[in-house]
């Protein structure tokens, strides 16, 4: 009994010293960094705790991306410790959390200036926010230190539901829907109390049909095609629809904001592209639609569709190039400007050149399930999303530190130029490495051997495959030094500085 | 200045947004419940799940320019002949141990999930399984132990074990084999089966 107190007296002075230990490294950290949180409002503090986390998931998925990759070239590493396939979920469900979490960061950064009021529901939004985060770990500990279970409904419940993208088991799937709805419930109250504009409106209808497409994937079904059929309701109509638009309206705001663009201008383009991009991408859905047991039908409208998604792409290219160059790049935070332009470019490169390149049923039938997905899969989620998170990244700390000048010719203005160079280059590298990989196994595995097993591992076995992995792993390496970089930078960037940034004016 | 043309105004293009929006979901929600009452289990293009109980293949249809499924006699799963709803209770209990693995983050089923590991789409006819004979009984063990039955091809990659039971084993048997009888468009292409000759 004495030894379990004393044991117990033990773990608890451990605790307390951990504890006391943790806040001492908080403090000194919060000297060091000198970001003082009263230049934010309450909607933007909330924002940067919703940034926060983007980082850090950020970092995970890049981290789970390269044990995945290194799987690939030594097959025998972390074997039945962290399988590639544990590795692979961890890496691809980072990556959509951290774009979520950097997405309600950005709304709830613009809400209190867009409609001109405070945030509503602040507290449940703070609430959330943590409840949100507290499942995020819980699931991520799950995938780590569970993994797997047997064939029961359980397993769907409460470990995974091995659907690739939103494998969150069933008991997170419930939580999400209901966090999404406070997200929801703010922005339309917030808007509803001070003033709507074109912005708010586009933003709250493409809410809706975001949080409403993620319940079409939360059901079980034993006919694949049905399951599949859903699935691809989520996962498609989320990233080629409902995810550009959102994107479409973030950039709406910050083009104003960071260059001054007219409010008239933007929101007329803002229109064209919700036309354009809903337009093509609803029924382009179809190029999901070719393979799965679904009727021909969907070769010619899948087929057809989807080959007209890179239009609204270009045409956001046309407007951020045309508005920078009308304002003479003239803007007040270098770092963020840069950010948008590679969004604009690395969203039509990647999702709308390199989506292009295999959509048509005739090619797909050989590249379908191939690593040329997961090389438009780099280009396009880098390219659209990732970028216009960092972007905003940059605005939000630039106002924590009090609106100082952030421009390309500050001392330190080398760090975010080299991140921004080496994130762009390693996933461009990246990129190409698996397009050559995805070509082989078109040609060897598909044309040649017809898909067959021996046909898939010969494809593999193949030097210019292998040797296409090394390289995707060597520029996964740049790719992680970029983010590194990412990191140091937006911690120390600004600080210092005494210049203001200029005011921008709408013109 | 002069007045904005119809084109380039806001009003316009707000409307338009709307009505493509609402056009496009319109024709996408028609065409899911044709799609879906066309792809139910037991419709021409994805067989009733006693598609186990019969010999599948997979062959090159020259009307139609394309691979498609063959259903033949006879050909009974573990020696024994389902009814409906055993049928369907394997496949399901095949169906969700095949999530409950997580098995799309190293496979690919119907073409989607990871590249790691082969496609399974048709993975119950495929030549790797040596002989019909030999097929279920080398397809138990390997699900239920990878690691000793390991079939790398030469990769070195190995599937790991994922406590596998022989019930579930079985049950992923006979969700395979449907899945192998569904009608996928001709995907995949040029795939010679278990059942072609040499």
């Amino acid at each position: 009994m004495s030894m379990n107190t004393s044991g117990l007296n033990g773990v608890m002075q451990n605790a307390a010293a951990l504890y006391e230990k943790s806040r001492v490294c908080l403090n000194n950290f919060k000297s060091w960094v000198q970001l003082d949180s009263s230049n934010l409002t309450d909607g933007q503090q909330l924002a940067v705790k919703y940034f926060t986390v983007a980082v850090i998931l950020f970092f995970a998925q890049i981290l789970f991306g390269m044990l995945a990759a290194t799987q690939f070239i030594v097959p025998g590493f972390l074997y039945e410790i962290l399988d590639f396939s544990v590795n692979r979920m961890i890496h691809i469900n980072a990556m959509i959390v951290w774009m979520l979490y950097g997405f309600i960061g950005c709304v709830y950064w613009f809400l209190e200036d867009e409609s001109g009021t405070e945030i509503v529901g602040l507290k449940l939004g703070n609430i959330a926010f943590w409840v949100l985060t507290g499942a995020v770990t819980l699931v991520v500990l799950v995938y780590l230190l569970i993994q797997i279970g047997p064939g029961k409904d359980s397993s769907l419940w409460f470990i995974n539901e091995g659907r690739e993208y939103i494998e969150a088991p069933r008991w997170a799937d419930v939580g999400i829907v209901v966090v999404m709805l406070i997200f929801f419930y703010n922005v339309i109250a917030t808007f509803s109390k001070g003033k709507w504009s074109g912005i708010a409106g586009v933003l709250t209808l493409d809410l809706v049909a975001l949080a409403g497409l993620y319940v079409a994937g939360m059901f079980y079904m034993t006919n694949i095609t049905h399951e599949q059929y859903w699935w691809w309701w989520v996962i498609h109509l989320w990233v080629e629809a409902t995810w550009e638009v959102l994107v479409g309206v973030i950039m709406a705001w910050s083009l104003m904001k960071l260059l001054g663009v007219r409010r008239k201008i933007v929101q007329t383009w803002l229109y064209i592209e919700v036309a354009l991009m809903f337009g093509s991408g609803i029924l382009g859905l179809g190029h999901h639609y070719f393979w799965i047991g679904t009727p021909e039908y969907w070769l010619t409208i899948g087929g057809f569709f989807s080959a007209l998604e890179p239009i609204p792409l270009v045409a956001m290219v046309v407007h951020a190039v045309y508005d920078s160059g009308t304002h003479a790049f003239k803007n007040g935070n270098h770092p963020a400007l840069a950010w948008i332009i590679a969004q604009a470019f690395g969203n039509f490169f990647g999702a709308g050149v390199w989506g292009f390149m295999h959509t048509l049923p005739q090619i797909n039938i050989f590249t379908h399930g191939t690593q040329w997905s997961a090389s438009h899969g780099h280009l396009a989620f880098f390219g659209a999303y990732a970028t216009i998170n960092i972007a905003f990244f940059y605005l939000a700390i630039q106002h924590w530190r009090g609106d100082v000048w952030m421009g390309g010719g500050s001392q330190n203005a080398w760090r975010w130029k080299w991140a921004l160079g080496l994130l762009n280059g390693g996933v461009l590298g990246m990129t190409i490495a698996l397009l050559i990989a995805g070509y082989e196994q078109s040609f060897i595995e598909r044309a040649v051997e017809g898909s067959t097993w021996g046909g898939y591992f010969a494809a593999q076995n193949h030097p210019s495959f292998q040797s296409a992995m090394v390289w995707r792993l060597f520029f996964g390496g740049m790719t992680f030094a970029g983010f590194i970089l990412l990191v140091w930078d937006l911690l120390t960037i600004g600080k210092g500085e005494t210049r203001k940034a200029p005011e921008i004016f709408e013109s | 200045m002069n007045e904005t043309p119809l084109w380039a105004s806001e009003s316009f293009w707000k409307k338009t947004a709307i009505w493509v929006t609402a056009g496009s979901f319109l024709i996408l929600v028609v065409l899911t419940m044709d799609s879906l009452s066309k792809t139910s289990a037991g419709s021409k293009r994805v067989p009733a799940y006693t598609v186990i109980n019969k010999k599948i293949d997979y062959q090159y249809n020259k009307e139609l320019h394309k691979f498609m499924p063959v259903i033949g006699e006879n050909e009974f799963l573990f020696g024994k002949e389902y009814t409906e709803e055993e049928a369907r209770q394997w496949v399901d209990l095949g169906k969700k141990t095949t999530q409950a693995k997580n098995c799309m983050n190293c496979h690919t089923l119907l073409g989607n999930g990871a590249y790691y590991a082969p496609d399974l789409t048709k993975a119950w006819l495929d030549k790797g399984w040596i002989s019909r004979e030999m097929r279920e009984d080398m397809m138990v063990k390997f699900l239920m132990d990878p690691e000793n039955n390991a079939r790398t091809f030469g990769s070195n990659r190995k599937m790991p074990n994922l406590d596998i039971t022989e019930q579930e084993a079985k049950g992923i048997i006979a969700f395979l084999k449907w899945m192998s009888s569904i009608d996928t468009n001709g995907f995949p292409h040029n795939f010679k089966t278990i059942e072609a000759e040499e």
